[in-house]
C-alpha cells in the first residue's frame, strides 16, 4: 500500500467534496484522498504518478487515456476516481510482467506508433479489443479501433500488429486473463 | 468542473430522497455526456448521485414478448447480449453502432434515453418498438416519453429504471453517422409487428427523434425497401450544421430507412 | 550494410519506453513546488480590451499571481517575432504587426491571450480566471482572406493596409504572359486549399523554473527545435539570457510543424516563473490545442496552364491569397512563399512561370508550417491543373505526365530551384504496375454495376527538402542559417554519445541516426546513444522540420564521424607503431595496411584517453569530434501516389479501395521506418482531402473545436497502402538522402482530387470532399448525365 501523496494532499479540498477512495491498480492497492472532481485519468497521473496513461483531449473523443477497468477498455478521462472504488485497473504499466506483453512486442516488430504519445492507449485498447474476440477481419479491426486516434497515422502498422499478437499464439480470450494474472502474480510476490 | 457533492446511494429509492434533497442534483449513469459537459464547464450540477451501485438497474431479461433492460445497462452489453440478439437482433445492431467501444463500456441505455439527445440512437429504438419507459414511479410509453430537444417527460425526481421492449417480427437500424463524432446524422429504426409498422428518426430532426408517418404508411402497404423507393422526409425542420445541411440530412434519411428496411427483410 | 547498419529496418531503439509508459513527456514532469498556469484567452475575434479587473479573481483561493500584457510592457518583454522577412514586389518589407505574448489594449482572435492566472493547482486558476472582469468593445471581425482585403474590411492591424502583410511574387511575368498568348490550350482552375488544425495527440505544455542561484532560467517545453526557441526567447523577447536558459524538449508526442514555433505560453511560462519564485507549468487542454495552435494551409488559388498544340507545357501561372491570421507566427510568411511557389514546376519541364502571394491577415489564429509546409499546396495546385489539362486535351493523365517530365538534371527551372536528380518516369512505371492501372477500367465497372461510382486519381509530387543552405535562404529573407550541427562523442570504453541538434517527435532519430554510427565505425548499435532535445547538452542546433534531419542532420554527424576516424588513425599509427598514412579503417578495426596487424576501434578510443602510448604535446589526448553541416542544396524527393477510389452516390461515402505510393527518397536508412513516415503523412493528406477543415463562422468563432466537430482521420478510414521506393542518391549530401517525413502529406490530396473527380466526372468539389459535398456533387454528374442522354 501506497502512502497518500503529502504534497498534493494539502491542498485544501473542502470536506464535503473529498473522499477516501482505494483504488486497485495494477494488482495494487492505493488509498487516496480525493476531490470529488478527480477524474480517474488525473489521479492515476497526478497522484500515483503513473503517467504512462496519457490525456489527448480530456473529453472522452480521441482514447489516448484508454485503460481497462473490470477487463473493459474505457477511457479514463469521463470517470471520476470516487467511481471506481475497488475495481480491477490496469494500466500500460502494468502490462508487462518481466517480459513485454504480446501486443507490446508485436508494435514493436510492426512499427506500430511513431511519437509513442497516443501507444499506451492504442495498446490497451487493442489488449481489450483482442479480448472481446472483434478481430475477424481488417475492417473489424479497424472499426473497433475507431476509438482511438493516431495523428502519425499509424493505423495500418497497428492492424498489422494486433493480427501478428493474435497469429503469435495470443487467444482473444486469453488476452486479458494474461494480464489480470501476470498483475496478481506481481502483486503476490510484493505481498 | 465546479465542485460538486458526491453521492453513491444503493437503491432508487436512496437515489430517488436525495435527487429531492440536493437541488440541483444530477444523476450519473456512464457519465459520457454529463462529465464532458461539466468538464467544459457547461453544467455545473451541485450534487451527482451514481446510480452505479444499484444491481436492480441491471440486466436484460426476457419477460413473455418483450425484452426489459435496466437503466444501468451499457450499451456494449445489449450489443452483446444472448437474449436481445435472439429476440431484437436490430437492437443489438443499433448498440454496436453507438459511439466507439469505449463509449459502448460505459453509457447506459437509460443515460441516454433520459437525456433525449436528437443525436442519440437509442431514442429511434424506443419509438420504433414501442418501448415502455419504466421509473421509479410510472410507466410511460415512448409515444409520450420523447418530447423534443433534450425534453423528456421525465419529472423532477423521476429515474428511469428499465425499458421494456416488445419484439418485433423484423426490425432493423441504418444509420449515417456523423463523420466526426459517430453520433447519428440520420438514425432510421424500422419495426414491424403484425400489420403495424414503425419508423422512428433520430440525429436529422431539429425536434428530436420523430415518427416518419408517411413511410409507416408507404411500408404498412407493402413492407420492402421499393415501397421507399424516392422517398424522403421534408427538409423543413431537420438539423442543418457543418456536417449535413437540412435537404442532405432529409434526403440521407430516406436511404437510411430504406437501408433499414432491407437489412430488416433479409433476414 | 551490416543488421543495424544503414538500409537494416532495425526496430526502434525509442520503443520500449514508448510501449511501456515510460515515456517522458512535457506533462509528465513534475516539479517540485510547482505552480499551474492557466491563461484566460479571447471569447471574441476582434476586440479592444478597455479593462481588465483582476480584484476579485486575485482573492480567490490558491491564487499565486494574475498576470497581463500591461505586466509584460513593464517588464519590457518583447514580442513574439516572425523569422523571415519576405519583401513585395515594390521592394516593400512585409508589414508585421505587434504580437505581444499577453494582448496589449486588442485582442485578434478567438483564443489570444489576454491574462495569465498562477496558481496552486490547475482548477483553482481556471476557477480564478473565470472572476477576472474584462471589458471588451467588441469589433467587427474578417475571418476570410479574400474578404479581408475587400475595401471597408476590419483593420486587423494597423500597420497592414487592406490587411495585407505582403503582395509577393516569383518568376518572370513577361515570359511567362508570353508562353499563354501562343499557347494551343489553356487549363484554369479554382482551388482552396482547407485549414488544417495540426491536432499533434500530445497537446502543447511548458514548465518554466527560475533558480534564483545562478539566475538562470530552465524551460521544458513541447519543441522541435529547442535552440531556437532559447535564441528567440533571449535575444528576441528577452525573456532570459541565452546563456542562462536551458531549453529542455523531452520526448515530443508529434508535432507535424506546429511544434516548430515559439509561442506565447512559454514565453509567459519562463518569465512568470521569475516572478512568482515558482515553476509554472502549463499543459494545453483540446480545446486550446484547436483554438492557438498555429494552423496550416488555407489558400485560395486560380491557376492556369498553357500547353503547346503537342500537349507540352508551356507555362504555368498562379495567383494565391493566403491567410496567415491574425498575427505572423515565428515562419508563417516563408511557408506561402519560399515553400511554395519555387514548387510550382512540379516535377515538369515548365519553361515559364509566374506567381503571385498575397499574405494576409484576418481574425483567425496565426497560419504556419504544417507537414509539408507550402509544397503540399504547390503540390496541390500544379497535380490538379495537369490532371484537368489532361482531361480537357483527352490525353491519359500518366502519358501526359511523362511526355512533361523533368528528363535531364540538373534541371534549372524557372523558380529559383535546381533539381539535382531523380526518375520520375521510373516511378511513375512502377506505381502504374503496382496499381494495376490496367485493370482499372473494369474494376470501375464492376463498381458501376454495383452502383457506385470509381475514379483513380494521380499525384506526381515533388518537394523541397533538406532544408537548407543557409546562404541562399539568407538571400531569400531567412533570419536563421538552416545547417546542422553534430558531436560524437567517443568514450573511453568505446561507447559513443551523438549530440544532434535535430529533434526527434516520433521520427525514430535515436533509431536511424545509431545505425549510420554502426555502419560507419563499425560498433554494436547498443553502445551508440543519441543525445537531442537539450541546449545544455547539445551545441546549438536548429531542430527538425521540413524533412530536414536525415539529410542535413546525419550530414552533420557523418561529417563529425569523418574526423573521428581522422584522429583514430593518429591514435592507431602510435598504438601500431605505424606511419599514419598507412593506417586504414574498416569494420571498426584500424589496420595496418598490407599486414594482419591491427587495433580494434575500443582500444583506440580507450587509447586515445589514456594517451600512455603518445606524447600529449604531439596529439591531444581525447576522441570526440563536433561538425556543422550546411547542405550545397535543396534535396528534391519525389515520386508517384495512385488514389483508388470508390463514392457511394446515395450517401457521398468516399471509400480509398486502393492506394499506391512509389518514392524516391533516395537512400534509405531504415525503410521500416521510413514506411511508417510514408503511412502518417498519407493519412494526414487523406485526412485533409476528405475530412479535415477548420471553420470559423462569420463571427470569428472557431466551429470546429473540438474532435466532434473536426474530422480526425481514424483507423477505419485508411486501407493498407502498396508501398515502393526507387533510388536515385541524392547527389547534394554525403549519404544521398533526400528526406521521406512529408512526402505523403505533399502527394495525397491532389491524388484523392483526381480520383473523386474522375469518379464525378466533372471538377466542381472543394477539399474536404466530406459525404456531404460527394453527395452533392454527384447529384450533378448524375443531373449532367441525364442532360447528355
Amino acid at each position: 500500500m501506497l502512502e497518500v501523496d503529502k504534497d498534493r494532499a494539502r491542498h485544501a479540498v473542502q470536506p464535503q467534496h473529498a473522499f477516501l477512495v482505494t483504488l486497485k491498480v495494477n494488482g495494487e492497492e492505493h488509498r487516496l484522498n480525493v476531490d470529488a472532481r478527480t477524474t480517474l485519468l488525473d489521479a492515476l497521473r497526478d497522484r500515483l504518478h503513473l503517467t504512462g496513461t496519457k490525456k489527448g483531449c480530456g473529453l472522452g473523443q480521441c482514447g489516448a487515456c484508454t485503460i481497462i477497468v473490470d477487463g473493459r477498455r474505457v477511457v479514463s478521462c469521463l470517470t471520476l476516481a470516487v467511481m471506481n472504488q475497488g475495481k480491477e485497473i490496469t494500466t500500460i504499466e502494468g502490462l508487462a510482467n518481466g517480459a513485454l506483453h504480446p501486443v507490446q512486442q508485436a508494435f514493436i516488430e510492426h512499427d506500430a506508433f511513431q511519437c509513442g504519445y497516443c501507444t499506451p492507449g492504442q495498446i490497451m485498447s487493442a489488449v481489450g479489443l483482442i479480448q472481446e474476440g472483434r478481430t475477424r477481419s481488417d475492417d473489424e479491426i479497424r472499426e473497433n479501433m475507431s476509438g482511438n486516434l493516431c495523428r502519425c497515422g499509424a493505423y495500418t502498422n497497428i492492424v498489422d500488429a494486433i493480427k501478428d499478437a493474435i497469429a503469435h499464439g495470443l487467444d482473444p480470450r486469453e488476452a486479458m486473463t494474461q494480464a489480470v494474472e501476470a498483475i496478481a502474480q506481481d502483486a503476490g510476490r510484493e505481498a | 468542473m465546479y465542485a460538486f457533492t458526491y453521492h453513491k446511494p444503493s437503491s432508487v429509492r436512496q437515489a430517488a430522497a436525495m435527487l429531492a434533497k440536493n437541488e440541483d442534483a444530477k444523476l450519473l449513469a456512464g457519465g459520457h455526456t454529463l462529465l464532458p459537459t461539466m468538464k467544459q464547464r457547461l453544467a455545473s450540477p451541485s450534487a451527482l448521485i451514481d446510480l452505479g451501485a444499484m444491481p436492480e438497474l441491471k440486466g436484460i431479461e426476457r419477460k413473455g414478448r418483450s425484452v426489459v433492460i435496466g437503466a444501468m445497462t451499457r450499451h456494449g452489453e445489449v450489443a452483446e447480449s444472448a437474449v436481445v440478439r435472439e429476440a431484437i437482433p436490430g437492437l443489438a445492431e443499433l448498440a454496436e453502432l453507438i459511439g466507439d467501444p469505449h463509449v459502448r463500456h460505459r453509457g447506459t441505455i437509460g443515460g441516454s434515453v433520459a437525456n433525449n439527445d436528437p443525436s442519440a440512437d437509442y431514442p429511434a429504438a424506443l419509438l420504433a418498438l414501442d418501448a415502455t419507459v419504466i421509473t421509479n414511479k410510472r410507466k410511460i410509453a415512448a409515444d409520450e416519453f420523447f418530447q423534443g430537444l433534450f425534453v423528456t417527460a421525465l419529472e423532477e425526481g423521476e429515474i428511469v429504471t428499465k425499458v421494456s421492449f416488445p419484439v418485433a417480427q423484423k426490425a432493423a437500424y441504418a444509420k449515417f453517422r456523423n463523420p466526426a463524432s459517430r453520433y447519428a446524422l440520420a438514425g432510421v429504426f424500422v419495426a414491424k409487428r403484425g400489420s403495424d409498422v414503425r419508423v422512428a428518426v433520430t440525429g436529422a430532426s431539429e425536434n428530436g427523434v420523430f415518427r416518419w408517418t408517411a413511410a409507416e404508411e408507404a411500408l404498412k402497404a407493402r413492407f420492402t425497401a421499393k415501397s421507399l423507393e424516392g422517398m424522403a422526409p421534408s427538409p423543413d425542420g431537420m438539423i442543418g450544421d457543418i456536417h449535413a445541411d437540412s435537404a442532405y440530412r432529409a434526403h440521407l434519411v430516406g436511404v437510411m430507412a430504406r437501408r433499414a428496411v432491407q437489412a430488416a427483410t433479409s433476414r | 550494410m551490416t543488421g543495424t547498419g544503414i538500409g537494416a529496418p532495425v526496430r526502434r531503439k525509442e520503443d520500449q519506453r514508448f510501449i511501456t509508459g515510460a515515456g517522458r513527456y512535457t506533462d509528465d514532469l513534475s516539479r517540485p513546488g510547482q505552480a499551474h498556469a492557466y491563461f484566460l484567452r479571447s471569447p471574441h475575434a476582434h476586440a479592444k480590451i478597455l479593462s481588465i479587473d483582476t480584484a476579485a479573481a486575485r482573492a480567490m483561493p490558491g491564487v499565486v499571481a494574475i498576470l497581463t500584457g500591461d505586466d509584460l510592457a513593464a517588464d519590457k518583454i518583447g514580442g513574439l517575432i516572425c523569422g523571415w522577412m519576405i519583401h513585395s514586389k515594390d521592394g516593400s518589407p512585409m508589414k508585421a504587426g505587434p504580437h505581444p505574448a499577453l494582448a496589449q489594449g486588442k485582442v485578434r482572435y478567438v483564443g489570444d491571450h489576454v491574462a495569465v492566472v498562477i496558481a496552486d493547482t490547475y482548477a483553482q486558476a481556471r476557477d480564478a480566471a473565470e472572476a477576472i472582469e474584462v471589458a471588451y468593445e467588441v469589433l467587427p471581425a474578417v475571418v476570410d482572406a479574400r474578404a479581408a482585403q475587400k475595401a471597408g474590411a476590419p483593420q486587423v492591424h494597423d500597420v497592414a493596409d487592406d490587411n495585407t502583410v505582403f503582395r509577393w511574387h516569383l518568376g518572370d511575368k513577361a515570359s511567362t504572359d508570353a508562353a499563354f498568348a501562343r499557347a494551343a490550350h489553356v487549363t484554369k482552375i479554382d482551388l482552396v486549399n482547407n485549414r488544417l488544425v495540426p491536432n499533434p495527440m500530445e497537446p502543447r505544455a511548458a514548465v518554466g523554473e527560475y533558480d534564483p542561484g545562478n539566475e538562470s532560467y530552465t524551460l521544458f517545453t513541447t519543441s522541435q527545435n529547442p535552440h531556437v526557441a532559447r535564441l528567440v526567447l533571449s535575444a528576441f523577447i528577452g525573456v532570459a539570457p541565452e546563456h542562462k536558459l536551458r531549453v529542455i524538449a523531452p520526448d515530443v508526442g508529434g508535432g507535424f510543424g506546429s511544434k516548430i514555433f515559439i509561442y506565447a505560453e512559454e514565453t509567459v511560462c519562463v518569465w512568470a516563473a521569475r516572478k512568482v519564485g515558482r515553476p509554472v507549468r502549463w499543459t494545453s487542454d483540446r480545446t486550446e490545442a484547436f483554438l492557438s495552435d498555429a494552423h496550416g494551409r488555407d489558400h485560395a488559388t486560380h491557376a492556369e496552364l498553357a500547353m503547346d498544340e503537342n500537349g507540352k507545357i508551356i507555362g504555368l501561372r498562379a495567383q494565391t491569397i493566403a491567410n496567415l491570421g491574425a498575427y505572423l507566427s515565428t515562419f508563417s510568411s516563408s511557408v506561402p512563399t519560399y515553400l511554395y511557389a519555387p514548387l510550382l514546376s512540379g516535377s515538369y519541364d515548365i519553361p515559364a512561370i509566374y506567381a503571385e502571394v498575397d499574405g494576409v491577415y484576418t481574425n483567425t489564429a496565426p497560419v504556419d508550417a504544417y507537414r509539408g509546409a507550402g509544397r503540399p499546396e504547390a503540390t496541390f495546385v500544379v497535380e490538379r491543373l495537369v490532371e484537368v489539362a489532361a482531361r480537357e486535351l483527352g490525353m491519359d493523365p500518366a502519358k501526359f505526365r511523362k511526355r512533361n517530365y523533368v528528363k535531364r538534371f540538373p534541371h534549372q527551372t524557372p523558380v529559383i530551384m535546381t533539381y539535382d536528380a531523380g526518375d520520375y518516369g521510373a516511378s511513375m512505371d512502377k506505381a502504374l504496375e503496382l496499381a494495376d492501372y490496367k485493370g482499372f477500367s473494369r474494376r470501375k465497372r464492376e463498381s458501376a454495376r454495383r452502383g457506385k461510382l470509381r475514379g483513380i486519381g494521380f499525384s506526381s509530387y515533388i518537394e523541397a527538402c533538406g532544408i537548407a543552405p543557409s546562404q541562399a535562404v539568407g538571400s531569400l529573407g531567412a533570419g536563421v542559417g538552416l545547417w546542422e550541427s553534430a558531436e560524437v562523442r567517443v568514450n573511453p570504453t568505446g561507447s559513443i554519445e551523438v549530440l544532434t541538434g535535430s529533434h526527434s517527435h516520433g521520427q525514430g532519430h535515436e533509431t536511424t541516426f545509431a545505425q549510420l554510427v554502426c555502419d560507419r565505425l563499425g560498433v554494436p548499435i547498443e553502445n551508440v546513444i543519441i543525445v537531442h532535445g537539450d541546449t545544455d547538452k547539445v551545441q546549438f542546433g536548429m531542430g527538425t522540420y521540413g524533412s530536414r534531419s536525415g539529410a542535413v542532420g546525419m550530414s552533420a554527424i557523418a561529417k563529425a564521424i569523418d574526423k573521428v576516424i581522422v584522429k583514430g588513425k593518429k591514435v592507431a599509427a602510435h598504438v601500431l607503431e605505424a606511419a599514419e598514412a598507412d593506417i586504414e579503417f574498416k569494420d571498426g578495426k584500424f589496420t595496418v595496411a598490407g599486414t594482419d596487424r591491427g587495433v580494434g576501434f575500443a582500444d583506440v578510443a580507450l587509447q586515445a584517453y589514456i594517451a600512455h602510448k603518445f606524447s600529449g604535446q604531439d596529439l591531444e589526448p581525447g576522441l570526440k569530434e563536433g561538425a556543422f553541416y550546411d547542405p550545397t542544396n535543396f534535396t528534391f524527393p519525389a515520386g508517384v501516389h495512385i488514389c483508388e477510389l470508390e463514392i457511394d452516390p446515395d450517401t457521398g461515402v468516399t471509400t480509398i479501395e486502393r492506394w499506391t505510393a512509389v518514392d524516391d527518397f533516395g537512400v534509405i536508412i531504415n525503410p521500416m521506418i521510413v514506411e511508417g513516415q510514408v503511412h502518417g503523412g498519407i493519412a494526414q493528406g487523406v485526412g485533409q482531402a476528405l475530412h479535415e477543415g477548420a471553420i470559423y463562422d462569420e463571427s470569428g468563432q472557431l466551429v470546429t473545436a473540438s474532435f466532434m466537430d473536426y474530422r480526425m482521420p481514424r483507423a477505419a478510414d485508411l486501407p493498407s497502402f502498396q508501398v515502393g521506393m526507387t533510388v536515385t542518391p541524392c547527389p547534394s549530401n554525403p549519404l544521398g538522402i533526400k528526406g521521406c517525413g512529408e512526402a505523403g502529406a505533399i502527394a495525397a490530396p491532389a491524388a484523392v482530387m483526381n480520383a473523386i473527380t474522375d469518379a464525378l466526372g466533372h471538377e466542381d468539389i472543394a477539399m474536404p470532399a466530406t459525404p456531404q459535398a460527394v453527395w452533392r456533387a454527384a447529384q450533378k454528374n448524375a443531373a449532367m448525365r441525364v442532360a447528355a442522354e
